[in-house]
């Protein structure tokens, strides 16, 4: 995973609520094996709509509970290969949010109001270091957990960060571990 | 302190500071090749073969292929040959296309009892809140934590918030698991439960069987809830108890302290009268839209509400019972279990389907099929003019060819009613199964309360 600090430029709207991710990449696209190659396919059914436009942007500004539904990874795949870098939504759904920060697409929460501000601006700057959002001369902060900032920022591959816990894990397994179920029956 | 029951398994779990062992990990075709392809890159290994579980469901052909090489779609061919190969090589047992134990995940879990009391679940798939029902701490993960499980056999994680969703009162006759959660969905809203793990509780839960618990626990996560459980009781033990991978003797002393401690504290409390649910029907594109069958396709409250009405084609005020049908489907990970089965079959018996629509039947795993076989449901719902297909996922996302025609109508017995979900341009009102199996015989959406 690349490092993120600062994401900075022109902005992208899609001002719907509840996006869900069979929307963001639909089924058929799931049955690639590949990790890569998913941007083209970003919102397929919505991008046929007449009206629709998304640039690809290095920021999507979107409507509340982005990203609910299905727990498939393709969704931030597809948004980053798009060429997002930081979304920026009133709130995102769980098992999306963690998949966003996986890959280091910046998931960005701010207030409703901000939101409708931030909307109509054309560019802003993302700095994660800070935790902060400027816009048209506004400076708004928005929370993060210190961890997966700490993670963010120094693009740490999770495995390798819990493998430095292997001694606890093994400890786990000798003296805690629940019995069963085998699954190789 | 008092604690609830996420608290005491959570806390059974913490290797250390928001890092948790996981029990069990289940594993299937579609968010899983990414992740044996990392391992491989890096040189890793799956840490806990003997902890993981593989099976092909959201692929394949519900038309009795036997094996992957019968798959016609070359992409969905590819990928279940993928997930055999990838199994083999890092050692994970697999229960792929045509084997005896395959269906869909949530389905064959717990037929096969790895599913239990206490354990941590998860899986590449958000309807892992399923296993929740059975007093586990179940979630759905993305591939890279697909990736991560399969590495360390642990999940980082800082602990959820905890809601309780506590039930009065008793579901009225005809009244499903199914309509309890739409139902409560329809309250909370599909961003209601986020960030909590929710525990479904009270006297009306207590009533339900497993497979009415695993509905209610399985769509959690369409109310945005980070997982769904239940606790476990004598309902659960003889359930578990006697199947292949179940301990015998059950630890049963541990396995009753698995419950929500008196004064125990929630972040969130929700109370719902389970005497107020009817029979529910979706109108819209997400599981909050939803309402009684008896009343009418309500006004349209917001931008989205106006989109969904248009993509459902449907208007205001329009009642319920008058919405006509082209398909119906019975199946899905929420609903098409033995038991769902059987309601759904003493539905139909004696009766045809009505000739304005097509209507399929998807058993949930290879299993689910033999039982119902063996009691003669298959030729209940041949009979009435059912297709009878075999174990999958099948067109609750219809990644195989089980999907809707583009503007076709559906009632559906599946979790999600979103834009395209069962086949582009497919509109889905999703109902329990007894509903479902009414619509179907009428062509239209009828109050199961009704039916003689």
């Amino acid at each position: 995973m690349n490092a993120v600090t600062k994401i900075k430029g022109p902005i992208s709207v899609l001002r719907r609520s509840d996006v869900d991710t069979d929307q963001i990449i639909p089924k058929q696209f799931l049955k690639r094996v590949e990790r890569s190659g998913f941007g083209e396919f970003l919102f397929y059914d919505w991008a046929k709509e007449p009206g629709w436009d998304l640039d690809p942007n290095p920021i999507l500004v979107t409507g509340r509970n982005f990203g609910c539904g299905s727990s498939r990874e393709h969704a931030p795949w597809a948004l980053e290969d798009f060429g997002f870098k930081a979304l920026v939504a009133p709130s995102f759904a769980d098992i999306f949010y963690s998949n966003c920060t996986k890959v280091g697409l910046l998931p960005v929460p701010l207030p409703e109001e901000e939101i409708e501000a931030l909307m109509d601006a054309d560019e802003a700057e993302i700095d994660l270091e800070e935790q902060t959002v400027r816009f048209a001369g506004r400076e708004v902060a928005f929370d993060i957990d210190a961890e997966t900032r700490r993670r963010l920022l120094g693009g740490l591959d999770d495995i390798g960060v819990t493998l430095q816990s292997a001694d606890a894990i093994d400890a786990y397994e000798r003296d805690r571990e629940r019995k069963g179920p085998v699954t190789t029956l | 302190m008092p604690d609830s029951l996420f608290d005491k398994i959570w806390r059974a779990h913490e290797v250390a500071e928001s890092l948790i062992y996981i029990d069990l990990h289940l594993v299937h075709e579609v968010t899983s090749p990414q992740a044996f392809e990392a391992l491989r890159l890096a040189g890793r290994t799956v840490r806990r073969p003997d902890r993981t579980l593989a099976t092909a469901d959201h692929n394949v052909p519900t038309d009795g292929s036997r094996v992957a090489a019968q798959i016609a779609d070359h992409l969905s061919r590819v990928q279940v040959e993928t997930l055999e190969r990838n199994c083999e090589e890092f050692g994970v047992p697999v229960h792929s296309i045509g084997a005896a134990r395959q269906g869909i995940v949530h389905v064959i879990g717990p037929e096969m009892g790895v599913t239990q009391p206490g354990m941590t679940i998860v899986c590449g798939d958000s309807h892992t809140s399923t296993h929740g029902a059975f007093g586990a701490l179940a979630f759905g993960i993305g591939t890279s934590e697909v990736e991560h499980v399969l590495a360390t056999q642990t999940l980082q994680q800082r602990k959820p918030r905890s809601m309780r969703i506590l039930y009065s009162g008793e579901l009225g006759y005809g009244v499903s698991a199914k309509d309890l959660i739409l139902g409560t969905i329809g309250r909370i809203g599909v961003a209601g439960g986020v960030g909590h793990v929710i525990e479904y509780a009270g006297p009306p839960i207590e009533a339900l069987s497993m497979e009415g618990r695993m509905t209610v626990c399985n769509m959690t996560i369409e109310g945005g809830g980070r997982a769904g459980m239940i606790a476990p009781d004598d309902t659960t033990f003889e359930w578990v108890e006697g199947r292949e991978a179940a301990p015998d003797p059950l630890p049963l002393d541990e396995w009753r302290e698995l419950r929500t401690d008196e004064g125990a504290q929630f972040d969130a409390e929700v109370a719902i009268d389970a005497s107020d649910v009817s029979p529910q029907v979706t109108w819209g594109t997400t599981p909050s839209m939803v309402c009684d069958v008896t009343a009418a396709v309500p006004e349209p409250a917001s931008e989205g509400d106006e989109r969904a009405l248009d993509y459902m084609a449907l208007e205001a005020g329009t009642p319920i019972r008058d919405v006509r049908l082209d398909r119906v489907f019975i199946g899905s990970c929420t609903n098409s279990r033995i038991g769902d089965l059987r309601e759904a079959a003493e539905i139909v018996k004696g009766r045809k389907v009505a000739s304005t629509l097509s209507a399929m039947v998807v058993p949930g795993s290879q299993q689910v099929a033999a039982q119902a076989q063996k009691e003669g449901l298959d030729d209940v719902f041949r009979s009435a003019g059912f297709d009878w297909r075999s174990a999958g996922c099948s067109m609750c996302l219809g990644m195989n060819p089980d999907t809707l025609a583009p503007g076709e109508r559906c009632a559906s017995t599946s979790n999600r009613n979103f834009e395209g979900r069962q086949g582009r341009g497919g509109r889905t009102h999703l109902v329990s199964p007894k509903m479902a199996a009414a619509a179907a015989v009428a062509g239209r959406f009828v109050d199961i309360r009704e039916w003689e």
